[in-house]
């Protein structure tokens, strides 16, 4: 009775930022996308998605940012993960502007999903990035 | 340093050994009933057996992930290495979940706390299969006590008070728990009643009507068969008041049917209940192919039959049994 | 998109000679209105048409404005007296530089500063606190002690200007800052005018800048309306918000109800504190968003003035006219902007601003085309303000006061609104035990709120996601748009600047006697019938942090985690 692969996805919104409208909607996205989301929400450490990681076996990390902090939150992620020899990939969402964009995925982001994206983007992004880790690995 | 690749045994020795990400891959294998998860449950089976599991259960709203936090925290605190498996029911529509009690009870837990996530996964019950398989695994990787908690719909109470040593129920005031408590077979598989916001009015309504339950259910002899009367702890979850009462009525409960026997009688009716289980799950498959038409021949003429109104479904359910040997 | 402060100090009754004080007049007493008129001074401006026209100050008849309900607006002669308060937005930096731009608003001519505080400051953190990194003065300024406030006030006569400050969990800190800095100066506490927003309850709610769990907030905020009813009368203690509730995805009714349930929730804490809601209620003022269904917002605004002063006559028994109307302060829609063709975010604008004004608001604040993606630019809030002037000098909307009353579609639209508002209130009476204040808490504690918004928030995007609900440039009409931006980035002196400052203060304060008054207020904080402004205001003399003056009361209070509710 084996179960196809269930997507585990933890959400996480890191520091002071409270706005947590989209990742609310993302949390309802990806469920309904079928699959399981550990949402830590709000005032999230690094530590914190590192244990979550390590815990739940998640195949990804999605951080929402509204801050304009991205640029030092996310590469910080990325390197938690890495340190903690966690190979999962850290999808950003939220607001960033177009020129951070490849500076980010450079420091080892691997999507980053802007405030337009669709229920289906999101979805496949997540579910893309997952696929792209395995094939290297 | 990546698991991939690894042998379940492999990962399995890495657990043991207590690496986190090890045991988490190794949870997820037996969730997910892989090729591996067997070879991972005999290993986990071998080790296996010592820790206290403890089942909170209680409706949303009841305060029970707060309160299993500060459990946690007490444990924590004690110097115990507890694990907490918190679940959560999928939807039936898309088959995903949102998994939301880990957050509580990680600010309040201990650094070695382990606590991970299970959603139901379609398990009408509303455990899934896996969790005594779980269960095993964090027992085996040398976590005491493990706590599995769980939201009280459907008929998880009967799931819980299966799976766990120690079953408490939580209730509130203004929930209409007190009616609750009627509900089929909650006052007999409950092993602890806890009365949480206790602070609020009706806290004590609430108590009395528990009291009272009990003490009908006592004259009735419809008691659980441990014969205990369960006790009913006042707490203030949010605040942490009566968090050690309610730990230390988990543990006189332990004690007590470590010494009257009835805790390795329980543990042998759950593993007994786990094979069931697990045979009727396969049952339950084996009939869903019978029925797609896809194991066996003849069956899709019958049904066209019932479709017709040729054969009656009683009729048709008698036929097919007989050929319930050939699945 | 953070919410812009509010000016209410000068919009009060001063200024226009009003003769009805009795609030037992049901509004439709056309003579009182008529005199109430006759005895304002109005704006010297041609009341016509562009095409000169002369027009009436009003078409209709009752309820009458300024008089109760006050759903037509709270004065009688609406914006022909005056306008509703216009304003440029300053916060940024270091105290020192926000200090030099307060100076050269009031060289311009404005009577009012507001303040906006940095991340670490809003959320009661200092400038070297783990997550501070990056954070430290870039969407307000960085306050960490009393020596901040100082610099921030420094030459500005506090007695003559009002100051608005937006922060909500650690506004007793920052007021009590706000005191400390007047006496310094020689300034009597009573002098001191201005309005903090201090209004925790939306916090859990929707913008989630909470510290402590929601009772002990509670109690905070009423030391703080005592204190400001006994020694500061020139005070606004709260800014009961709903911007951010509509920000966070409510829908109007929704932002409507919860920010008027909010309201109700603070009156009864006051009440239940022994204050005597005539002594605080005329001081409270409200903040909503205008987002762009235009007629949905204007029966909003309308509902809102008519259902306050409904409730407060008749269901809390004030007796002060003041008490019952509603003064508010109006933010356009953050979230309506798009950071596609960011261009086509003036005419939105302009149309909520519009909203705005035909809804009567007090005061207001146009956003600028570039806040979708970061901080405005200076000419992007130049653009914003002129926004705003068009619809106050070229539209003819001010020349009569409440224009769309009367109509058959805004007066259902009214009456609609307050309708859906009633289905809120009586659901909090429910769950509370007839009592708002208790059906707050409860509904924060099981997450009703949180759950309506974020179902409301849902409900919206997959509108929008399946192309029911179109917004232009997002997912039809998209043509236009070439991506490209200006914009503005925040260096990283500042921090380093603060840092140091932060630094020399500690080294150069007595310690001794900053650990003795935080071991007092810990000991106050423990009884619920101690006011702790008084020790509040000690604290900061010390020096004592922000930081260190939250995490005191943390260890009293608890901090508060969030309940997750999907």
């Amino acid at each position: 009775m084996a179960q196809e692969q269930q997507l585990r996805v933890v959400l996480a919104k890191l520091g002071f930022d409270g706005h947590d409208r989209g990742i609310k909607i993302v949390a309802r996205i990806l469920r309904d996308a079928g699959m399981e989301v550990i949402y830590l929400g709000l005032r999230q450490s690094y530590k914190n998605v590192v244990n979550a990681v390590e815990q739940e076996d998640a195949d990804a990390v999605g951080l929402s940012m509204h801050n304009a902090s991205h640029m030092t939150l996310g590469p910080k992620m990325v390197d938690a993960l890495a340190e903690a020899g966690l190979e999962v990939p850290v999808i950003v969402g939220g607001i960033v502007p177009e020129e951070d964009v490849q500076p980010l995925m450079d420091k080892g982001v691997a999507v980053i999903l802007g405030p337009g994206a669709s229920a289906e983007e999101v979805a496949q992004a997540v579910r893309d990035s997952v696929a792209a880790m395995h094939a290297t690995q | 340093m990546s698991l991939r690749g690894l042998a379940p045994a492999e990962i399995f020795d890495r657990a043991m050994g207590g690496e986190r990400r090890a045991l988490g891959r190794l949870i997820t294998l037996v969730e997910r009933d892989a090729a591996e998860a067997e070879e991972v449950a005999e290993l986990a089976h071998a080790r296996a057996g010592i820790a206290h599991v403890i089942g909170i259960t209680g409706s949303p709203g009841s305060g029970k992930s707060t309160l299993t936090g500060q459990l946690v925290k007490l444990l924590g605190q004690a110097g115990k290495r507890a694990a907490v498996l918190a679940v959560d029911p999928s939807s039936p529509l898309t088959g995903g979940a949102i998994l939301g009690d880990r957050v509580r009870m990680e600010d309040v837990a201990s650094p070695d706390t382990f606590i991970r996530s299970m959603a139901t996964r379609g398990h009408q019950g509303g455990l899934s299969l896996a969790v005594p398989g779980v269960v095993r695994l964090l027992d085996a990787s040398g976590y005491d006590p493990i706590v599995i908690e769980t939201v009280g719909v459907g008929q998880v109470e009967v799931d819980i008070a299966g799976t766990a040593d120690t079953t408490v129920v939580v209730a509130t005031p203004g929930m209409g728990d007190s009616v609750q408590a009627n509900k089929a077979g909650l006052l007999e598989l409950a092993d602890l009643f806890v009365v949480n916001k206790a602070d609020r009015p009706g806290a004590n309504d609430v108590r009395r009507d528990l009291d009272l339950m009990l003490d009908l259910s006592h004259v009735s002899g419809h008691d659980r068969h441990s014969g205990m009367r369960p006790e009913i702890v006042m707490t203030t979850a949010l605040s942490g008041e009566g968090a050690p009462e309610m730990w230390t009525a988990i543990e006189r409960h332990r004690d007590a049917i470590t010494d009257n026997g009835q805790l390795a009688a329980r543990r042998i009716n759950r593993d007994v209940a786990e094979v069931r289980n697990r045979l009727m799950a396969d049952l339950e498959r084996r009939v869903d192919d019978m029925l797609n038409g896809t194991s066996i021949d003849g069956v899709a003429q019958v049904l066209t039959a019932v479709g017709q109104r040729d054969l009656s479904p009683t009729a048709a359910a008698k036929d097919l049994a007989t050929r319930i040997n050939e699945l | 998109m953070p919410e812009q402060p509010a000016d209410l100090e000068n919009t009060d009754l001063d200024g226009t000679a009003h003769d009805n004080t009795d609030p037992s007049v049901d509004g439709d007493d056309r003579a009182a209105w008529q005199a109430a008129y006759d005895a304002t001074r109005l704006r010297d401006v041609p009341f016509e048409t562009m095409s000169g026209v002369p027009v009436d100050p009003l078409y209709g008849g009752a309820p009458y404005p300024g008089q109760y309900p006050y759903t037509r607006g709270l004065h009688a002669a609406g914006y022909r007296s005056r306008l509703w308060t216009m304003r440029m937005f300053a916060g940024f930096g270091t105290a020192e530089d926000t200090n030099a731009r307060f100076k050269e608003l009031l060289r311009a001519g404005g009577g009012g500063l507001s303040t906006a505080f940095d991340m670490p400051t809003l959320m009661g953190r200092d400038s070297d606190y783990e997550w501070s990194l990056g954070e430290v003065g870039h969407c307000g300024v960085a306050v960490d002690t009393l020596a901040d406030m100082e610099d921030l006030f420094a030459d500005i006569d506090l007695s003559t200007v009002s100051t608005s400050m937006t922060i909500n969990g650690p506004a007793a800190m920052i007021m009590a800052m706000y005191v400390a800095v007047g006496e310094k100066k020689g300034i009597k506490r009573s002098q001191l005018g201005g309005t903090i927003q201090n209004d925790i309850l939306k916090e859990y709610q929707a913008q989630k800048e909470y510290i402590f769990p929601p009772r002990p907030s509670m109690r905070i905020i009423t030391d703080m309306m005592k204190f400001t009813s006994a020694e500061m009368p020139k005070w606004h203690p709260i800014s009961i918000s709903g911007y951010h509730i509509r920000e966070a995805g409510s829908n109007a009714a929704q932002e409507l109800a919860f920010t008027l349930a909010n309201g109700f929730a603070y009156v009864e804490a006051a009440m239940a504190a022994g204050l005597d809601i005539d002594d605080f209620a005329p001081r409270l003022s409200f903040f909503f968003n205008s987002h762009s269904d235009f007629f949905e917002e204007i029966g909003k605004f309308r509902a809102a003035r008519r259902i306050w002063a409904r409730w407060m006559k008749e269901r809390y028994g004030a007796k002060n006219e003041k008490s019952l109307m509603m003064k508010f302060h109006t933010q356009t829609a953050g979230v309506s902007l798009t950071a596609q063709q960011a261009e086509i975010n003036i005419g939105r604008v302009a149309i909520q601003a519009l909203a705005g004004a035909l809804g009567g608001t007090q005061s207001l604040h146009t956003d600028a085309y570039d806040e979708a993606m970061a901080l405005p630019t200076e000419d992007a809030a130049r653009i914003a303000l002129r926004t705003q002037q068009i619809v106050a000098h070229e539209t003819g909307v001010t020349n009569v006061v409440d224009p769309l009353g009367g109509a058959p579609y805004v007066e259902w639209m009214t009456d609609e609104m307050e309708r859906r508002a009633e289905e809120i209130f009586a659901h909090l009476l429910d769950i509370g035990n007839d009592s708002i204040l208790e059906g707050a808490y409860a509904g924060i504690d099981d997450g009703y709120f949180v759950g309506e918004i974020a179902d409301a928030a849902y409900r919206f995007e997959r509108e929008v996601n399946e192309g029911q609900r179109i917004i232009v440039g997002v997912n039809e009409f998209t043509e236009g748009d070439d991506g490209e931006r200006n914009l503005l980035r925040i260096g990283a002196e500042v921090e380093e600047y603060q840092l140091k400052r932060l630094q020399d203060v500690k080294q150069r304060r007595d310690s001794d006697a900053v650990d003795r008054v935080l071991a007092k207020l810990k000991t106050e904080a423990a009884d619920s019938e101690i006011n702790l402004m008084p020790t509040m205001i000690e604290a900061v003399k010390t020096f004592a942090t922000e930081g260190e003056i939250v995490a005191s009361l943390e260890e009293v209070f608890g901090t508060y985690v969030e309940k997750v509710f999907l």
